[in-house]
């Protein structure tokens, strides 16, 4: 009886110990933030370089209540996002026929790989070329950038079912498509979701890259003029919500991720 | 050589097109007009020089970025409470994208290798930081038991025990961080900076040589693919299987 009384006792002051670690360390980057407003203040470096937190903050705030923020911070997550779910449902649904099948695979396995370490924005003087600086231009870029994560897990995820389970199914004789979608996708399912993750940064990557070029509004046009014209308080608003949008959606990703694995132990 | 029927199919059926058709266009360009474009930025030497600006700047910025990560990294695997105090401030500032500091450095900077490199440093500074830190953190605890045995000093336990230890997945992350220097490289001379390969692709595209845009882009794609495939075998030489244990995300 005593030794369960202690493991309860143990788990408890190992929570309140983790707790103190983080609260801990957000100390250390509100001190790190500190610094920063420190070297401002003494400007170490000339604020037009680097502005202190509190004007970053401000302008933060300006930007938002303004209005001019908002909308290019939603037209730079819509952009992203657009991107990136086309660029799921294609890379899954294209990876799926061709790792279904050996001979595809057998194929265009060696082209995929060859594409694959292309940067991605490499083929923005082509889409250029093909569509102009438009809209559908950028989405085009961020779209072919993204899918090569969820492409290439799908089809590695199809490629190494377990060859019982490919058994199974000609067992019970289950069609193509019901092999997809019972077995293929479900075993593919982890390798996926850690693909769609990284395919959202390269979404966000590509979208800022797509609005310094393109002018099409949106952060990254705005972080882009804010340095032409020297306004650095603006421009590190600007870079500090780029990070904060990151981190949110990779966060979103995350939670989904948990809940729609939890069958899986790992 | 089943691999090569796609690629090797499609050229050819372009190039029958592009004949038979005869088109000319401003963006698309036949199989054997980018050759002869090929050869020629080759034979005037352009080709070489714009791949050596980009290079330049890919292993300068690897080297500062990755350098300052590996040291972070030995520092914050080794000495936990530090790792468990920076934890925090890690995780707010990795999410930055490496494209966001452009205008930052644009500021700064201007023009030039030392904006290119800056914003390469800083993108290849934390894969390094995180796939490090999980590396050295994840050494044998009995070999930090031993070194402390042999009464050895920080710099002697880093060096002769912990850096041939966490080996195999430093390489990994290294790996890492030289594929996304060469595409940080790129994608910052597409946006911005008026140099190199990314630039001279945007460059082609503008002034309308399509052929001479296909060279370069198909260089691009080379360059990439040789650079991971080379560093792919260095690793499975110099590793094995070591090498091949899961990266933490």
């Amino acid at each position: 009886m005593r030794k369960i009384r202690d493991m309860g006792r143990a788990s408890v002051s190992k929570k309140t110990e983790r707790a103190l670690w983080s609260v801990a360390s957000v100390a250390v980057g509100l001190a790190i933030i500190g610094l920063w407003q420190y070297i401002a203040w003494q400007k170490y470096v000339s604020p037009v370089f680097l502005p202190g937190p509190d004007r970053a903050w401000s302008a933060l705030l300006e930007g938002f209540e303004s209005g001019a923020l908002t909308e290019r911070t939603l037209a730079t997550v819509e952009r992203m996002a657009y991107g990136w779910v086309l660029a799921s449902v294609l890379g899954v649904a294209i990876g799926a026929l061709i790792g279904s099948s050996r001979v595809a695979r057998q194929y265009l396995g060696p082209t995929l790989e060859f594409i694959r370490p292309l940067p991605a924005s490499a083929m923005i003087p082509v889409a250029i070329a093909f569509f102009g600086l438009t809209k559908s231009m950028v989405l085009g870029v961020i779209a072919f950038g993204s899918i090569w994560p969820m492409l290439l897990a799908t089809i590695h995820g199809f490629a190494s079912v377990e060859p019982r389970l490919i058994e199974v199914a000609r067992v019970l004789k289950l069609t193509r498509l019901e092999f997809i979608f019972k077995i293929a996708l479900p075993n593919s399912m982890p390798d996926i979701f850690a693909a769609m993750r990284l395919g959202l940064t390269i979404a966000l990557i590509l979208s800022v890259v797509g609005e310094i070029l393109a002018f099409q509004g949106g952060l990254g046009s705005h972080i882009l003029e804010a340095s032409r014209s020297f306004r650095s308080a603006e421009l590190f608003a600007g870079v500090i919500l780029l990070g904060i949008i990151g981190l949110l959606s990779n966060l979103a990703l995350g939670a989904l991720e948990s809940r729609l694995l939890r069958w899986r132990s790992q | 050589m089943k691999g090569l029927v796609v690629p090797v199919t499609l050229v050819l059926v372009a190039e029958l097109c592009a004949r038979l058709f005869g088109i000319t266009s401003d963006s698309l360009a036949s199989p054997s007009q980018i050759i002869a474009a090929a050869v020629g930025i080759v034979a005037d030497g352009s080709l070489f020089t714009m791949t050596g600006q980009t290079l330049f700047a890919a292993v300068v910025g690897l080297a500062i970025g990755g350098g300052l990560g590996l040291v972070m990294a030995i520092l914050l695997g080794l000495i936990q409470p530090l790792a468990r105090l920076m934890h925090f401030s890690v995780e707010a500032f990795r999410p930055i994208p490496a494209i966001a500091i452009l205008p930052i450095m644009l500021m700064i900077y201007g023009f030039g290798y030392r904006m290119e490199i800056a914003i390469i440093a800083f993108a290849c500074f934390w894969p390094v930081l995180i796939i490090g830190q999980a590396a050295v953190s994840g050494i044998e605890p009995r070999l930090i038991e031993v070194s402390k045995v042999l009464g050895l000093t920080f710099l002697g336990r880093v060096t002769k025990i912990v850096l041939p230890a966490a080996l195999p997945r430093l390489f990994v992350a290294f790996r890492l961080a030289a594929a996304v220097s060469l595409i940080v490289a790129v994608t910052v001379e597409i946006a911005m900076n008026p140099q190199g390969l990314g630039y001279e692709l945007m460059a082609a595209q503008s002034s309308l040589r399509p052929e001479v845009m296909f060279a370069i882009l198909l260089w691009v794609g080379l360059i990439g693919w040789g650079l991971n495939a080379f560093l792919l075998y260095a690793q499975n030489r110099l590793f094995g299987f070591a090498g091949k244990l899961e990266v933490p995300r």
